[in-house]
């Protein structure tokens, strides 16, 4: 069937509600107004204001909240509007959601699933646009999944649902109105590894989220100059699945690491030393980064673009790397 | 010779009714947390415990008094000074010590430490380091409680230097909003750390605030364990008739150091002179005695019994085994993850 990243994200909401009454979602503008980005539109009629809860302005609160439902038993998904807003609630999810199970010995797991939008591209500043699910990747005790594609926008939700500890879902905001075909019967997917959305030889350019597609288009402009790029899609953030990472390396022997939050320690920055660390004598080739530079995401549209990583970019990095072949 | 007195006494001339019975019970859980604390402040100066430690000494009657309004099905949500109100709510006294010596036996294995206590079979969230850091949680566990459609209440306790935090203000107003069963615990103790609740908050009517947000709130002495059982129980009996959060200001005073590394330059003396003069567990004592409901050989076994049972409890740590360090990176996911 044809459909988008956002009725695919709904999807996967209407069928948890349906499917277990502990499930409710939680968040600002959730309900009645359908939510910001359109994502819970109509769940408010279908489920009620009980199960679609429009909160106060209040993200410490609301997250924690979703915290203390799931340690009471309750399998809440809590959406923050942007990422921008998570930081009003990192007390809640640092230092409760991830160290609650730790520091409690074993006795209380949090199965909270969060979800908010992240990154750029819509002109919206520098408070509604960065990409900070690097800055959550981090944190032990979090598992952070980052979907790009329509499948894993339908079946991740669920997944992350079964999971007993807490699980963030940075939904790329430049995504939700993409279109494709969905097979009718997709569901839940796994989230223990990272993805071949292309399979190459010549360079391994390692992404994920909002940067797939544009990574997805340097392996194609690439790929008309003979140059055979792996995309591969990295998923989940933390865990990383550096086996992966490490195999398409020892394949290619080049990489490129594209990741739309600033360089400076960012997951790239992770994702570029683990491959030094473990598979350094597979290079044939320095490891480069895309990145977005290094300021606020400006509002002004030229200027939006130059800060992101573009397929342009990404495609001088990888000839960069393929052209230091010995 | 006085001879050996079960918890619940038989013998000796004192008043033998339920009632006065009941106020021996709150005296005697008073004298345990005093006892613990004592133990706990002890031991760290021997160095067997480290981290911070934050004694509850001059507070108990709070925690005594609020634990006995409580059911076994209702929910704990403390701060960073909660041996008192784990030992309270039914964790063992040797499982909080071994917990601080970092032990396995530790109700946390040795994890969380003297400011994280969790312990699932009573139902005990912590232990939360955080200053209005437990308030969301509490919000969370009433409203599962209120989705589910059971009928529990949520304890949460709270110093009154988390009244300045945002957390605060949005919890009370989520809980009022969705009409939530939490009975919100304010320990007003006068200081956060070592500022004062005048030199930090602007409204320093701590129950004022509460009421602006539609919650039936009342301040307390908490020094007078029967005054906060009385108002713990009737806000309780509120929340269980479904008529939503409440809210106690439990004016108290803490007796010792903020933690141990306190050297006490933000109040004088006279003024802790003046309060340990109100110390919870001399007020009920004097009140029972005079009432003839406490009698010298019911003191003396209650003490006895209780230092026996602290003594256990430091037996107890003491023989536990470390954690080895093999198993440090256990608890950090439900199931094992490399990161």
């Amino acid at each position: 069937m044809k459909t988008t990243y956002r009725e695919a994200i709904r999807a996967a909401l209407r069928e948890a509600l349906i499917n277990d009454e502990r499930v409710f979602l939680m968040g600002e503008d959730v309900g009645a107004y359908g939510g910001c980005f359109a994502v819970s539109l109509g769940l408010f009629e279908e489920f009620g204001p009980e199960r679609i809860r429009d909160t106060p302005l209040s993200e410490s609160a609301f997250v924690g909240a979703g915290i203390g439902a799931a340690l009471g038993g309750m399998r809440p998904i809590v959406e923050i509007m942007t990422v921008n807003f998570s930081l009003l609630a990192l007390d809640q999810i640092v230092n409760n959601a991830a160290t609650l199970l730790h520091m409690s010995g074993g006795q209380f797991n949090v199965p909270i699933v969060i979800r908010t939008t992240t990154g750029a591209g819509r002109q919206l500043g520098a408070q509604h646009s960065h990409s900070l699910e690097g800055w959550f990747a981090h944190i032990p005790g979090l598992r952070i999944l980052a979907p790009a594609t329509l499948e894993d926008a339908r079946g991740m939700l669920p997944t992350a649902l079964q999971d007993p500890d807490p699980v963030l879902i940075f939904e790329h905001g430049s995504l939700y109105n993409a279109a494709g075909e969905l097979d009718d019967d997709a569901g839940a997917v796994e989230i223990g590894h990272a993805a071949v959305r292309r399979a190459g030889t010549d360079v391994s350019l390692i992404t994920y989220g909002g940067t797939l597609p544009v990574t997805l288009e340097a392996a194609a402009t690439l790929a008309e100059e003979d140059i055979d790029a792996e995309v591969l899609d990295l998923r989940t953030l933390r865990p990383l699945d550096e086996a992966a990472v490490l195999a398409t390396v020892a394949k290619t022997h080049r990489a490129v690491v594209v990741d739309e939050g600033w360089r400076s320690g960012s997951l790239s920055a992770e994702v570029s030393a683990r491959i030094t660390e473990s598979a350094f004598y597979d290079l044939d080739a320095p490891v480069l980064r895309v990145c977005s530079a290094e300021v606020p995401v400006p509002y002004a549209k030229q200027l939006e673009l130059e800060a992101l990583p573009s397929a342009a970019r990404i495609a001088i990095a990888a000839r960069q790397v393929v052209g230091a072949r010995g | 010779m006085a001879g050996y007195r079960s918890k619940t006494g038989t013998a000796g001339a004192a008043d033998r009714s339920p009632e006065a019975g009941r106020r021996r019970e709150l005296l005697r859980e008073m004298l345990r947390v005093r006892r613990l604390e004592e133990r706990c402040v002890e031991l760290y100066s021997e160095a067997k415990i480290r981290g911070f430690l934050h004694v509850y000494i001059g507070e108990e009657a709070v925690a005594a008094g609020v634990m006995s309004a409580l059911a076994p099905e209702d929910a704990v949500v403390a701060t960073y000074r909660e041996h008192g109100h784990a030992l309270l709510r039914g964790v063992p006294a040797g499982a909080i010590l071994a917990e601080m010596y970092g032990k396995v036996e530790g109700c946390c294995r040795g994890r969380g430490g003297s400011m994280h206590l969790f312990d699932a079979d009573t139902r005990f969230y912590g232990g939360n380091a955080i200053v209005a850091g437990g308030l969301p949680l509490a919000v969370g566990l009433a409203l599962a409680d209120k989705l589910s459609g059971r009928s529990r209440v949520t304890a949460c306790f709270f110093g009154e230097g988390a009244a300045a935090e945002g957390e605060f203000h949005e919890s009370l107003n989520l809980a009022a909003l969705w009409n939530l069963p939490v009975l919100f615990c304010c320990e007003n103790n006068l200081y956060a750390m070592g500022t004062a609740l005048a030199r930090s908050q602007s409204q320093t009517d701590l129950a004022l605030k509460a009421a602006s947000y539609e919650i039936p709130s009342w301040a307390v002495d908490g020094m007078d364990v029967l005054e906060v059982e009385g108002a713990a129980r009737r806000a309780a009996d509120g929340i269980r008739g479904g008529s939503g959060p409440h809210f106690l200001e439990l004016r108290t005073y803490r007796f010792r150091a903020h933690s141990m590394f306190d050297p006490e330059r933000y109040r004088d003396k006279a003024e802790v002179a003046r309060w340990t003069e109100r110390d919870p567990l001399l007020l009920l004592r004097t009140l029972l005695e005079s009432s003839g409901q406490l009698d010298a050989a019911d003191w003396e076994a209650m003490e006895r019994e209780v230092d026996a049972e602290m003594a256990e409890a430091v037996r107890f740590a003491e023989a536990g085994t470390p954690e080895p360090a093999d198993q440090l990176l256990r608890f950090v996911y439900s199931t094992p993850v490399q990161p």
